[in-house]
């Protein structure tokens, strides 16, 4: 590998330098962060604790040098999964204050296995490198090293991991198509290729889909249409279910 | 020291473009849709042709209360303006203007996924000023931003990833370095589809649903007053700036041209820039808002395929070329 190991040179933990001071700050401000996302009773407050908590990853990956792994993290977790978070909070419910009913049961339970978890990564990590120390001097998490050791020792996990995440995609095109208990549900007839006899007549007439200016109409349909693109990714079901969209509202 | 000295140089340079910038933007944009529309607007502030309405709109801005309705969420409310609006002073620094390192805030090794995961965040203040702002039109607002952004991010992304491809490098300075004149030609789909994939990400017409402004107010932005409204009209038009620049520098050649590249390449820069900055606000006067579904299925029908087609094609020349 590309990562220069010294593995035999004694580094002292008593003369810290700056960027592990600075290390330890943001891992103790994305602690809380963390922890606070766990806490509040404010929903959306949550969603933004998790962009702290997101964030401070992003910049600890920094302070390794790990310049592409950070921006990943930022356009993936911050910039995707905390927005459509929040999305889907804005879509369902998010009062403005406390939620009391945002609390489980569960707590106990989710606190130890999370206290398992982070044991086990911790104890996987320190078992994994023991006393190795890496020297920060150049980077050594750059694009170029990233890429060649993505691409030349992990291929075959990674393109695993792909499989894994087509058949989420696959999974996710099932699940939203499943809309039979529904009145004018005709998800499950266009799948078999039978043309449902409702949909032409509803797609044929935009315009009087567009009349409609109530708001909650409006909202709903805002709301259906860009989730079925957005999870499927194909034009056919969310006309489909744009189809359903419009029956539904007159 | 003289290196404490020329960062502090750069960041100052970059801070005082991105205060000029968008502000030549609006007063161009005042002035170009006046006369595409045939409306006078204010002619009167400052002698030649109302050049000092900006300053007074200025002032006007400062001067007004800054107003946080009763049930809003106090301290988001606040803070989401400066949420919109610093990723495009972070996105300004990765961009060069010019050959060479003199040219660019700071040469980020990963430019391009720093530049798109950066202008992402910034959507995050429309989002948090739509909800805690304690209204439903706000809210609203916030939904179609959100909705917006989820759509355009994919094409956007795969059509930057195309240009990567091509250059074999993931730094906008290197990928500006290795342009040649026939990448125009090759890369162009992946231009428009990244073009109208930013315009969208910013808002702007006819991508404005999330600000309608005849179904919803203003959208995200309807409970904000004084300056605070201010910070979210800047932050549109320092997207502008960005959008355009990385448009340039991604697809158009940056600081390349016929002529004078090694000295002037910065004016090509900023010609080609201004150039799109045009093409954006005569967009807007041109053509209607569209609604919300036809803005989702241009995204997923039209210009996802485009871009993952301008990815196979880089491929093949790509391996046809090497």
């Amino acid at each position: 590998m590309n990562l220069h190991v010294a593995a035999d040179a004694p580094q002292g933990f008593l003369s810290p330098t700056g960027v592990e001071i600075a290390f330890v700050l943001v891992g103790l401000v994305t602690l809380g962060a963390a922890i606070i996302t766990v806490t509040t009773r404010q929903l959306v407050h949550a969603a933004l604790w998790l962009v702290v908590a997101l964030g401070g990853l992003a910049v600890e990956y920094l302070l390794l040098t790990a310049e592409f792994i950070a921006w990943v993290q930022v356009l993936i977790y911050v910039g995707s999964v905390v927005v459509l978070l929040l999305f889907g909070l804005m879509l369902t419910r998010a009062p403005i204050g406390r939620s009391p009913d945002a609390d489980s049961g569960n707590r106990p339970a989710a606190l130890a296995v999370a206290l398992a978890a982070a044991a086990a990564l911790v104890w996987v990590v320190v078992d994994a490198f023991r006393t190795q120390w890496i020297k920060l001097d150049k980077p050594q998490g750059t694009t170029d090293v990233t890429g060649s050791v993505l691409f030349r020792h992990w291929v075959l996990p990674f393109e695993a991991l792909s499989v894994l995440l087509l058949a989420a995609l696959v999974g996710a095109i099932v699940l939203s198509r499943k809309s039979k208990d529904e009145p004018g549900g005709n998800g499950r007839q266009n799948r078999n290729g039978r043309p449902t006899p409702k949909a032409p007549r509803a797609q044929s007439d935009p315009k009087a889909q567009s009349a409609q200016t109530s708001q909650s109409g409006q909202t709903s349909q805002s709301g259906q249409t860009s989730q079925s693109g957005q999870t499927s990714q194909s034009g056919q079901t969310s006309q489909s279910d744009q189809a359903d969209q419009t029956e539904r509202t007159r | 020291m003289n290196d404490a000295l020329d960062v502090a140089l750069r960041l100052l340079v970059v801070f005082v473009v991105f205060l000029t910038l968008p502000l030549v933007i609006g007063q161009t944009e005042h002035k170009v849709m006046a006369h595409m529309q045939g409306r006078l607007g204010p002619m009167y502030a400052g002698g030649f042709h109302g050049w000092a309405q900006l300053v007074a709109d200025g002032v006007k801005f400062a001067q007004k209360e800054d107003i946080v309705p009763a049930d809003a969420d106090r301290r988001v409310f606040q803070l989401a303006p400066a949420v919109a609006l610093l990723p495009y002073l972070l996105v300004l620094l990765a961009i060069p203007i010019g050959p060479g390192e003199g040219a660019v805030g700071e040469v980020i090794d990963a430019g391009i996924f720093f530049v798109l995961a950066v202008m992402g965040v910034g959507v995050l203040g429309s989002l948090m000023a739509g909800w805690a702002s304690a209204n439903k039109f706000s809210l609203l607002g916030g939904l179609r931003t959100a909705a917006q952004l989820l759509a355009y991010e994919l094409p956007m992304l795969l059509a930057a990833a195309s240009v990567a491809m091509a250059a074999g490098t993931v730094s906008l300075p290197g990928i500006v370095a290795a342009f040649e004149w026939w990448w125009l030609p090759w890369q162009i789909v992946g231009a428009i589809v990244f073009f109208v994939a930013g315009l969208a990400e910013l808002q702007r017409p006819p991508f404005d649903m999330p600000v309608a402004d005849s179904e919803i107010i203003f959208g995200a932005y309807t409970e904000y007053t004084g300056l605070r409204f201010a910070l979210f009209l800047l932050a549109e038009y320092a997207g502008i700036v960005v959008l355009c620049g990385l448009t340039t520098v991604l697809f158009l050649g940056g600081w390349h041209g016929p002529w004078g590249a090694d000295g002037l390449g910065w004016v090509w820069t900023l010609l080609k820039t201004a150039v799109l900055a045009f093409i954006v606000i005569w967009l807007r006067v041109t053509y209607p808002r569209l609604r919300e579904d036809q803005l989702q299925k241009l995204s997923w029908v039209l210009l996802v395929p485009l871009a993952l087609a301008q990815i196979a094609l880089t491929g093949i020349v790509k391996v046809a070329i090497n």
